[in-house]
């Protein structure tokens, strides 16, 4: 059997903390997003190239624990290709089921299951989120024709 | 350099306790708690500290026995509660060197303590331009005050900056330090560095320029004696839970004639001597600052709390505490890579031990110990500007008490050494 711990930091969670992904620039950033959780000290910068209404490219580059750090290059991985509406419903699902909500996810979602152990955990379940968070205001702000959010999106407090 | 093994080599010699650790461990409950399957190795003391039984039982025994609402009731219960309240006044006022009782207000800890002088003291006492001094190693709660007080008033912010070894760098302290200085402000004991300040000679100085000194005592008055006249300090702030007593419960101690010269700070019953509808006096101090029903269980608990302390001795608390963090310091620089933050040498220090991996993030370090039974804290514990300084954007903290011991210390670099293999590093 294995232990909480072992459920959170799985062999997947620490290979894509030791070799993120998504570190590479990419050639336009269309979409800037930061994400900041101060009271952890974590910080997340991501750029995404949009082409032809999809994520052709996304830079992930996240600076703090070994689950935000895994979290983004998970998401990186997953969102990259996809056309924007569904990485929107992608990001959306995952950001419910780590909050707790009992979610199917489809499954071409990669290593993303890795991530239900954290849930065992509620005071790093903000460190999991935070990628998905930045990615979906970053969209949004998209959408409205902003380019970049005025300010870093954040998991702590109030979300 | 040391190397990283398991066996503790000789440089380490074993810490010698002036405590009786077996009856001191005995007498907190708590730690008889398992943890995740371990023994609890509790590291977290300048967050909060544990309580012995004696407190525990204060509290059940006020509520049994003692209570009802004091100063006012005119019956055998009111009298027994406000005498118990009253009787901690008198307990806090000897322990920080003998003041009068009268210059002992209950606040519900440090924060609230420096928050009164600011918007009574500060408030009618700082003017446009005029300077207040604090330290780069400040708690929030010595920060956040002041910083908003100086933007409020067009005063002057001023800051005593900090040494690569984790030490007030007064180099420039005449520079810093002028007759435009109304206030020093500043902490007794760091929270992050572990740093003991040099508040008496800092206090010397401010008053040489005319200046009122507040020092903030939450994390020295729970480990070391502290005398606030020999300090020379005009006010002074600390909270029970650091020191073994309840939550909610803390002191500001504050030189009689400046008390009596503040406005008070909250309004309502209790601190007023007489109301009409468009006249009212104040109540003498200290029951001009302490309006409303205070914490009372809890104030009467802190007596047996600054009892159980000062049966063991706070200058016997300082020593073993010195004798521990000096093996903590060296056992934990074996682990090769690890950055030990503040003074590396115990005497001119606390026990809050601030560390970092080169590898393996603080929060990561601390849900690792915890699975183990071990708590620390990690964070940016309230000081988010000395950060910045240390070029650090968190720290895993462990910080030491009376019931800590060398088996606590073994536990933890065993299990920090443990971390590293098991994530990979």
């Amino acid at each position: 059997m294995s232990s909480p711990l072992d459920d959170m930091y799985r062999d997947i969670i620490m290979d894509h903390y030791r070799s993120p992904r998504g570190k590479q620039p990419v050639e336009k950033a269309d979409i800037k997003s930061d994400g900041s959780n101060p009271a952890c000290g974590d910080e997340l910068e991501m750029q995404v190239d949009v082409t032809d209404g999809a994520l052709k490219q996304i830079h992930v580059d996240c600076k703090g624990c070994a689950i935000s750090v895994a979290s983004g290059s998970m998401l990186a991985e997953i969102v990259k290709g996809r056309p924007l509406e569904e990485a929107r419903r992608i990001a959306e699902l995952v950001r419910r089921m780590l909050k707790g909500e009992d979610i199917e996810l489809p499954d071409d979602l990669g290593d993303i299951d890795a991530l239900k152990g954290v849930r065992q955990f509620p005071v790093r379940i903000k460190c999991a989120l935070l990628s998905w968070v930045t990615l979906i205001e970053g969209l949004e702000n998209y959408e409205k024709g902003q380019g970049v959010g005025e300010k870093p999106a954040t998991t702590e407090g109030k979300e | 350099m040391p190397t990283n093994t398991n066996n503790r080599p000789a440089a380490v010699t074993k810490a010698r306790t002036p405590l009786d650790m077996h009856r001191v461990k005995a007498d907190f409950p708590i730690l008889e708690e398992m943890i995740n399957g371990h023994r609890l190795v509790y590291l977290d003391n300048a967050a909060t500290s544990q309580k012995p039984r004696v407190v525990i039982n204060a509290v059940l025994d006020y509520y049994r026995r003692k209570n009802a609402n004091i100063h006012r009731g005119i019956h055998f219960l009111a009298e027994k509660a406000t005498a118990a309240y009253e009787n901690t006044r008198a307990r806090v006022a000897r322990f920080i060197g003998g003041v009068d009782p009268e210059e002992v207000i209950f606040t519900r800890g440090t924060t609230e303590g420096i928050n009164l002088l600011a918007y009574s003291w500060a408030e009618a006492n700082i003017h446009e331009g005029d300077e207040i001094v604090i330290s780069e190693m400040e708690h929030h709660a010595n920060l956040v005050p002041w910083v908003i007080m100086a933007q409020k008033k067009k005063a002057v912010l001023k800051r005593i900056p900090i040494t690569i070894c984790g030490h007030l760098d007064l180099s420039n302290i005449d520079d810093i330090i002028t007759p435009k200085t109304k206030l020093l402000a500043i902490t007794h004991m760091s929270n992050v560095l572990g740093t003991v300040n040099p508040l008496a000679e800092l206090a010397a100085i401010a008053h040489r320029q005319g200046a009122v000194v507040l020092g903030d005592g939450a994390q020295a008055a729970p480990h070391m004696a502290v005398d606030v006249k020999a300090l020379g300090v005009d006010f002074y702030a600390f909270s029970s839970h650091k020191m073994l007593g309840p939550t909610g419960v803390g002191v500001l101690y504050g030189r009689r004639e400046l008390l009596e010269a503040m406005p008070p700070f909250n309004m309502g019953g209790e601190m007023i001597r007489e109301v009409r509808f468009d006249r009212i006096t104040w109540n003498e101090v200290p029951h001009k600052f302490e309006a409303g029903t205070p914490d009372i269980a809890n104030v009467v608990a802190f007596e047996a709390a600054l009892t159980y302390l000062e049966d063991l001795g706070m200058d016997k608390i300082r020593e073993h505490e010195i004798a521990l963090t000096r093996y903590a310091i060296a056992r934990l620089t074996e682990i090769e890579g690890l950055e030990i933050q503040g003074p590396q040498e115990a005497e001119q220090r606390g026990g809050a031990i601030s560390f970092t991996d080169p590898n393996v993030h603080p929060h990561d370090i601390s849900t690792f110990l915890d699975s183990k039974g071990i708590a620390i804290r990690a964070g940016h514990h309230c000081a988010q500007p000395l950060m910045r300084i240390l070029g650090k954007t968190a720290t895993a903290r462990a910080s030491l008490y009376i019931y800590n011991d060398e088996s606590d210390i073994d536990a933890l670099v065993e299990a920090l050494t443990d971390m590293r293999r098991y994530f990979g590093v």
